[in-house]
């Protein structure tokens, strides 16, 4: 066996550097080595732009750089459109504007302090903020000075995505929302501690004796500073409760509302008459840690709205539209951008290279090579021409197209898959649902319990009949058993997130855990999703960066996939070289292109082509011993010898491998299910370890297939990246997406890795076995407490403040398990 | 026990004062990144000490 190399990794976005390639960029004194030229250009112009010291600060990897387009920038363009500007520039007049973006490409708080030095650097930014928890920039600047499309240019110089977005009504509810429950926990908290403090002076007061005026002064003091909490922060409780009356369930907040209730009731009582306990501090610290608890919770669901609302504006939102004359013609150069939503059926768009289209429609001008790997799984680009119809959303990559409009709104087949993607979800929460079920079982439990205890020490003990039914219903105030599973889930998520995975969806991690079955989409998943030269072996004495030369001068005027990455890795050594001359060039459609090189005939193409045309062949044995096994291969030869063959790939993710071997390990059955053809399936597969493979599967195919497997009992966590693995990803029972590729697959995954290393996934199973015991710990306590402490306050053994003392402790204990969860490495 | 007929109305002046500047950092959206100024504090920082390079370096020598 022959000694592996050691995997250098790229200084800039950690991804390993293919063997072939030798670029770097001097960082700090050093020359660092890069993966491809994207990376390098954006390292560059960090370290030209004087802010180097971002990778001193960065924690993570930045996210792979792709290299800039002219067509990009002219999309960019369309951006300075006032008629564009309107949907977007939430205030400013004609100088001075200020838009909202989202920003991409954001995994440490350095990508932060880079982005807002950069951009408060350029000429003409007035401001510029980054909000580091949802990334978002809002960004002032003068129009006269510089332009929107140059903010967000410069902002792909630097390796990042800027989107501007228009922050909708529903998002406005959900700010004013979080900041209601903020004021209401900071509320309770600050009344809150006056209340113990008082409280601790009747207690002690009592215990040590003190004198009747002081004891009253106390209650009455107690009462108006309870009464603004309650009014204020414990108004959720009773509103939810009687909501829940209304609707004829029980929910949790019943017992609370009744609890709360009963002690408050109690405890003015009591003032009044001057006698007996008051409960003020019971229900101080009822609202306060139940707010807490809640808050919690509502953050997490408020991440899942905004992935949401971020991949609503990634669908592209303005269109370049040709205007029709009166006699049916049409000029390129008369045209205007328009706002998607305003196209009509029969419209015309140019869609550029490098552009999404729009909408679906009919190709009526051009022809070119669409990328739909988004919508179908296909890897290549598929070439389409006149009056073939495309897809909206997929990725025009080689000429201009004229459209025409087919489809719009909700018959796109875009929105079709949303249609597909909603039924899956609506089938989803039946675990949910069990529980809400137990829940309110408990609930009336309680409930009822708490009524026996009353009526039984109102007749045999009625001075203490109240402090009893508090102490039963404080007792089994659900709140170490509410607490247990959020605080655990809490604290994983923030474990989860810094590694980049973020749950969306409050059973992920409980489901993870449980997870028998791995399913992986190939492309984009366990490959890089583009193609890229891998291997390039020269089978002369030469050199092999003269072949690449040449083949890279014959490609010189195509834009296909793959002469595009050869004049990429050519690149790098073009520089330096003298241009090579090529004349005659021509172009066999599918097969090769071949040209006169200094009275030399070079030909290049794929294998079937050069064995064709040259008298030497390439025997699959030679592919053997060079050890090419790719899914592409091209040969350059003249019509005597072959020179030099190159091997192109959907480059596997070097992590994958791991994870699959580690997956293994833990006895894991793992599936592979493609789009793709069975060869690709079959190829990747083998390379990375994986047994069972399922190609040329439709979306609906995988959907079957994975729910073929969870009647066989197996539990399935798919993992997956495109828009076409959305309804199987809602129908698993646990879904990962790759946040790096469609956002649309994102927002609907319960899991969603940010980065591109989809080795965390393992660190991610690791924690989410780890959150699963601590909330079952959690759980065992708060039952085990539970089974204690309601018999021996339905007794009468237990004093109220004891059993808040109680709860509050077991609550404590709760979180505070949960709270190991962040210190974990693994 | 008569200072309390004073200590208590001055602690009440004090949790109105705590309210209201709680209730103003809500309304400016103090809480709204909680984790971005603690690293931008660090990072600029360094920044500055970076543009003297020449006084970090005497500084060491001597």
């Amino acid at each position: 066996m022959t000694q592996k190399q050691p995997i250098k990794p790229c200084f800039h976005c950690g991804l390993p550097v293919p063997e072939q390639l030798d670029i770097h960029v001097t960082i700090d004194g050093k020359n660092e080595a890069m993966c491809c030229y994207g990376c390098q250009a954006v390292a560059q112009s960090i370290v030209d732009s004087g802010m180097a010291d971002f990778y001193k600060f960065r924690t993570k990897s930045s996210q792979k750089a792709e290299e800039i387009v002219p067509e990009f920038l002219q999309q960019l363009k369309a951006y300075d459109n006032p008629q564009v500007q309107k949907h977007f520039i939430s205030e400013g007049n004609e100088q001075v504007r200020e838009v909202s973006l989202i920003l991409e490409g954001i995994v440490c708080a350095a990508c932060v302090w880079l982005n807002e030095k950069h951009l408060n650097a350029l000429p003409g930014v007035i401001s510029a903020s980054i909000n580091y928890s949802n990334h978002r920039a809002r960004v002032r600047w003068d129009n006269n000075r510089i332009t929107l499309s140059e903010i967000l240019e410069s902002i792909t110089r630097i390796g990042y995505l800027a989107h501007p977005y228009n922050p909708d009504r529903q998002q406005a509810v959900i700010e004013k929302e979080k900041k209601q429950q903020l004021r209401r926990i900071g509320i309770a908290a600050v009344l809150g501690m006056q209340i113990m403090i008082l409280a601790v002076a009747l207690y002690t007061g009592g215990w040590w004796g003190m004198e009747e005026s002081f004891k009253q002064m106390f209650r009455w003091l107690s009462l108006a500073i309870t009464t603004p909490l309650l009014l204020f922060a414990s108004s959720p409780f009773f509103s939810a409760a009687l909501r829940d009356l209304k609707n004829k369930r029980v929910g949790m907040d019943v017992p609370v509302a009744l609890g709360i209730g009963i002690a408050f009731s109690a405890s003015v009582l009591h003032t009044v008459q001057g006698s007996g306990e008051i409960y003020f501090d019971s229900v101080a610290m009822f609202t306060f840690f139940l707010l807490s608890a809640r808050y919690f919770e509502s953050s997490a669901r408020k991440r899942t709205a905004e992935a949401t609302e971020a991949l609503l504006n990634l669908q592209p939102a303005i269109a370049t539209q040709l205007i029709v004359d009166s006699d049916g013609g049409y000029d390129h150069q008369k045209q205007r951008s328009v706002a998607v939503t305003e196209l009509a059926i029969g419209d015309l768009v140019l869609v550029r290279p490098g552009e999404h289209i729009p909408i679906d429609g009919t190709i009526i001008e051009g022809s070119s090579d669409i990328n739909e790997s988004l919508l179908t799984g296909e890897s290549l680009p598929i070439s389409r021409t006149i009056n073939d119809s495309v897809i909206g959303g997929s990725t025009n990559t080689e000429s201009p197209l004229v459209v025409k409009v087919d489809k719009i709104g909700d018959d796109t087949v875009l929105a079709s898959i949303q249609r597909l993607l909603d039924g899956a979800q609506n089938r989803k929460p039946a675990i949910a649902r069990m529980a809400d079920r137990l829940a309110s079982k408990f609930v009336i439990i309680i409930l009822l319990l708490a009524s026996v205890v009353a009526i039984y020490w109102y007749q045999t003990d009625p001075a203490h009949w109240v402090a009893i039914t508090i102490a039963t219903l404080v007792v089994t105030c659900p709140c170490a058993l509410s607490v247990a599973t959020p605080a655990a889930l809490t604290a994983a998520s923030g474990q989860l997130a810094r590694l980049g995975l973020l749950p969306t969806s409050a059973n992920a991690l409980e489901t993870l855990s449980k997870a028998t079955d791995f399913v992986f989409d190939k492309t984009g998943t366990l490959t890089q999703g583009n193609i890229r030269l891998v291997k390039a072996v020269s089978l002369t004495d030469d050199d092999i960066e003269h072949h690449l030369h040449i083949a890279a001068a014959l490609e010189a005027g195509s834009e296909h996939p793959i002469a595009k990455s050869l004049l990429q890795a050519a690149g790098a050594t073009a520089q330096t070289g003298e241009a090579i001359k090529v004349s005659q060039l021509d172009n066999k459609a599918g097969a090769g292109v071949n040209g006169l090189i200094e009275n030399t005939q070079w030909y290049l193409g794929n294998i079937n082509y050069i064995n064709q045309i040259c008298t030497q062949n390439i025997s699959s044995a030679q592919l053997a011993e060079h050890r090419i096994n790719a899914m592409t291969l091209v040969a350059l030869a003249t019509e005597k010898k072959i020179f030099a063959v190159f091997a192109f790939d959907d480059e596997l993710r070097e992590e994958a491998r791991t994870l699959i071997a580690q997956l293994k390990q833990q006895n894991k059955t793992i599936t592979l299910m493609t789009g793709d053809n069975e060869a690709n399936a079959q190829r990747i597969a083998k390379q990375v370890g994986i047994d069972n493979v399922y190609a040329n599967m439709k979306p609906a195919d995988k959907l079957a297939q994975v729910q073929h497997m969870q009647q066989q009992g197996a539990i399935v966590a798919m993992t997956g990246d495109g828009i076409n693995d959305a309804p199987v990803l809602a129908g698993a029972s646990v879904s990962i997406a790759m946040g790096s590729g469609t956002q649309l697959a994102a927002a609907h995954a319960d899991l969603i890795l940010l980065s591109n290393h989809v080795e965390y996934l393992y660190t991610g199973y690791q924690i989410a076995r780890h959150t699963r015991k601590i909330i079952r710990q959690n759980l065992s306590w708060a039952f085990g407490y539970n089974l204690l402490a309601i018999p021996a306050a339905a007794t009468g053994h237990v004093d109220p403040w004891m059993a808040a003392i109680g709860m509050s402790a077991s609550s404590l204990l709760v979180v505070l398990n949960a709270l190991r969860l962040t210190r974990s490495k693994n | 026990m008569e200072a309390l007929y004073l200590l208590i109305p001055l602690a009440l002046i004090l949790v109105g004062v705590i309210i209201w500047v709680f209730l103003w950092a809500v309304k400016s959206d103090q809480f709204d990144d909680l984790e971005g100024p603690a690293h931008r504090i660090i990072m600029d920082d360094d920044d500055k000490v970076k543009e003297k390079p020449v006084n970090t370096s005497t500084e060491k020598k001597g």
